[in-house]
């Protein structure tokens, strides 16, 4: 096939992002594989909590742990990255990589696509590694917060560039960091050593600004009339045309919606970052704070001047625990005085839990329609025509949950005029921690397996 | 002369969480309201302005060749994900919030 070329003639490498997480698109994806010459599609899907899901899946049956879309997406795009050449690698291996690996395998044969290799990286899971006694970042001991449900070390190109030495078409992985997905291939492509800082730094860059997907070609930015954004239905997924130092164009699938521009760059540039001058990962630490943003032509941006610094001593790990059980329960009121009836359906739920049924946990009760998501910050509007009650709590046990669905659905016959539209729902939680270990602790392993 | 607008007039934004930090990048859309928009968003008005949400630490990194700052407030997110009660648990509105503030411009 061919792959775009530059004035020079060189071919340029172009690796683009297929999902930015769980939940994601998957027609956009098979979009940007169709009509974009990569040479590597990413799938991003492994949140932090998502893993700790994804353990007790694992726990509760040891064939599943890995992302539930894992065979929707690969029977979708595996046939299209073979006929393009376009390698695939993903972290849907979740908690449970070989069995992922495993399916993929069926799915492959299911296809036809005999000979396909996967190759999948193992030993990011340090759940028996980790003493009781292991310092979290956030305070305390792992002891003194709970039994673990799971705990993944971020692994780093260092690990991730045996898999992609082996060839194979795919490569699935449990947990890696999110930019070294893009940056493993980035360093294989154009041989950079990993004391390289700069260039690290660069495609590290890269990554960061493609691991949330649409988030930097349209996607979490319209706000009409201030920043529009073309076919937000039809969004397409990113891309990036990397150039042999490390300086990249960003663009996304021709003929989708959404838009790459100077702004939505921006914005993803910082997100979930912090210092921007320290932005750490397993392979480097990336300075963002002098990184020049260029439109070079329509829905293209070019970014460069990242810079790098060596990489920390250790591996970040995360750390999941049980969190109990989530109560969400809600009811409406709309029409005349609806605030007002909100209002007392609040402090009647406030004394029945409190007062009546002595609960002494943590609840939040919002008037959904005059202040909910910022509540805390600013003071409630007196008036509102559809008003919801929306109460929540987090208890250890049961009981309390099923209580509060309890006592606000009985608000529909024992309170005021006119409540509407119950409904309630318990979940079972996740927590997640961080904590750190050394780098030698961590061996991993690569199994190649062929459809 | 001046005149306050809301920030949401000159500047767009785009919250992010780590546990119970969350983060608020912010860039005017014109470069000659960027004093006008490290104003509105200093540390010390935000603490002033939302007392009850932002009870850690907040740090603003400034980024003045791309017309925009970078916020980290700490103990901001009720809790974070794990413990939140929020419906937005992430606080993925906190730009909005922000947004919301008044700017001070010069016309």
């Amino acid at each position: 096939m061919s792959h775009p070329t530059d004035g020079n003639g060189s071919a340029k490498f172009a690796i683009g992002c297929g999902a930015g997480f769980a939940s994601d698109r998957l027609d956009a994806a098979v979009e940007l594989v169709e009509r974009v010459a990569l040479d590597w599609l990413v799938l991003e899907c492994l949140g932090e909590r998502t893993l700790a899901f994804a353990h007790r899946d694992r726990r509760a049956d040891p064939n599943r742990g890995f992302d539930p879309l894992l065979e929707r997406r690969m029977r979708a795009l595996l046939p299209r990255c073979r006929a393009r050449g376009t390698r695939l690698l993903s972290n849907m291996g979740a908690a449970n990589p070989r069995v992922a690996a495993e399916a993929t395998v069926g799915i492959a044969r299911a296809l036809g696509l005999s000979g396909l290799r996967i190759a999948v990286l193992l030993g990011d899971e340090v759940t028996e590694k980790l003493a009781p006694d292991t310092p979290l970042w956030e305070g305390g001991t792992i002891a003194e917060r709970g039994v673990p449900v799971g705990a993944n070390a971020y692994l780093g190109c260092e690990q991730l560039l045996p898999a992609i030495a082996t060839g194979a078409e795919v490569i699935l992985t449990g947990r890696v960091a999110d930019p070294s997905l893009f940056l493993a291939p980035m360093i294989e492509r154009f041989g950079w050593a990993l004391y390289d800082w700069q260039k690290l730094a660069a495609g590290t860059l890269v990554g960061h600004l493609l691991e949330c997907g649409m988030q930097v070609s349209g996607g979490y930015f319209a706000d009409p009339g201030k920043k529009d954004v073309p076919d937000l239905a039809r969004c397409g997924f990113p891309f990036a045309e990397v150039e042999a130092e490390g300086a990249a164009v960003i663009g996304k699938t021709p003929g989708s919606g959404g838009r790459v521009h100077a702004t939505t760059v921006k914005e993803q540039l910082f997100y979930e970052v912090h210092d921007p001058t320290a932005y750490h990962t397993p392979d480097v630490v990336a300075d963002f704070s002098a990184v020049a943003i260029e439109e070079v032509g329509p829905d293209r941006v070019r970014v460069s001047g990242a810079r790098g610094a060596p990489r920390p001593p250790s591996l970040k790990v995360t750390v999941g625990f049980d969190g109990g059980y989530l109560a969400e329960a809600g009811v409406s009121y709309a029409g005349p005085n609806a605030a007002a009836r909100a209002r007392l359906a609040r402090s009647v739920l406030e004394e029945r839990m409190r007062v009546v049924h002595g609960y002494r946990g943590p609840l939040r009760i919002d008037l959904v329609g005059l202040r909910s998501l910022h509540a805390t910050a600013l003071p409630e509007p007196a008036e509102g025509e559809d008003v919801r009650l929306r109460a929540a709590l987090r208890a250890p046990d049961r009981e309390p949950a099923e209580l509060l669905l309890w006592e606000v659905e009985a608000l529909l016959t024992c309170g005021p005029a006119g409540g509407g539209g119950y409904r309630g729902r318990i979940t079972p939680q996740v927590t997640t921690a961080s904590a750190s270990l050394p780098r030698a602790a961590v061996t991993t392993r690569i199994e190649v397996l062929e459809a | 002369m001046s005149r306050r607008v809301p920030v949401h007039a000159i500047a767009h934004a785009r919250a992010g969480d780590k546990g119970d930090t969350s983060n608020v990048c912010l860039f005017v859309y014109e470069p000659r309201h960027y004093p006008a928009l490290l104003r509105a968003v200093a540390p010390e008005r935000l603490r002033a302005k939302f007392p009850k949400l932002l009870r850690g630490p907040i740090r603003l990194f400034e980024l003045p060749h791309l017309h925009g700052v970078n916020l980290v407030m700490e103990n901001a997110l009720e809790g974070g994900v794990n413990a939140s009660l929020n419906l937005d648990g992430h606080g993925k509105s906190w730009s909005f919030l922000l947004l919301g503030l008044e700017a001070e411009i010069e016309d």
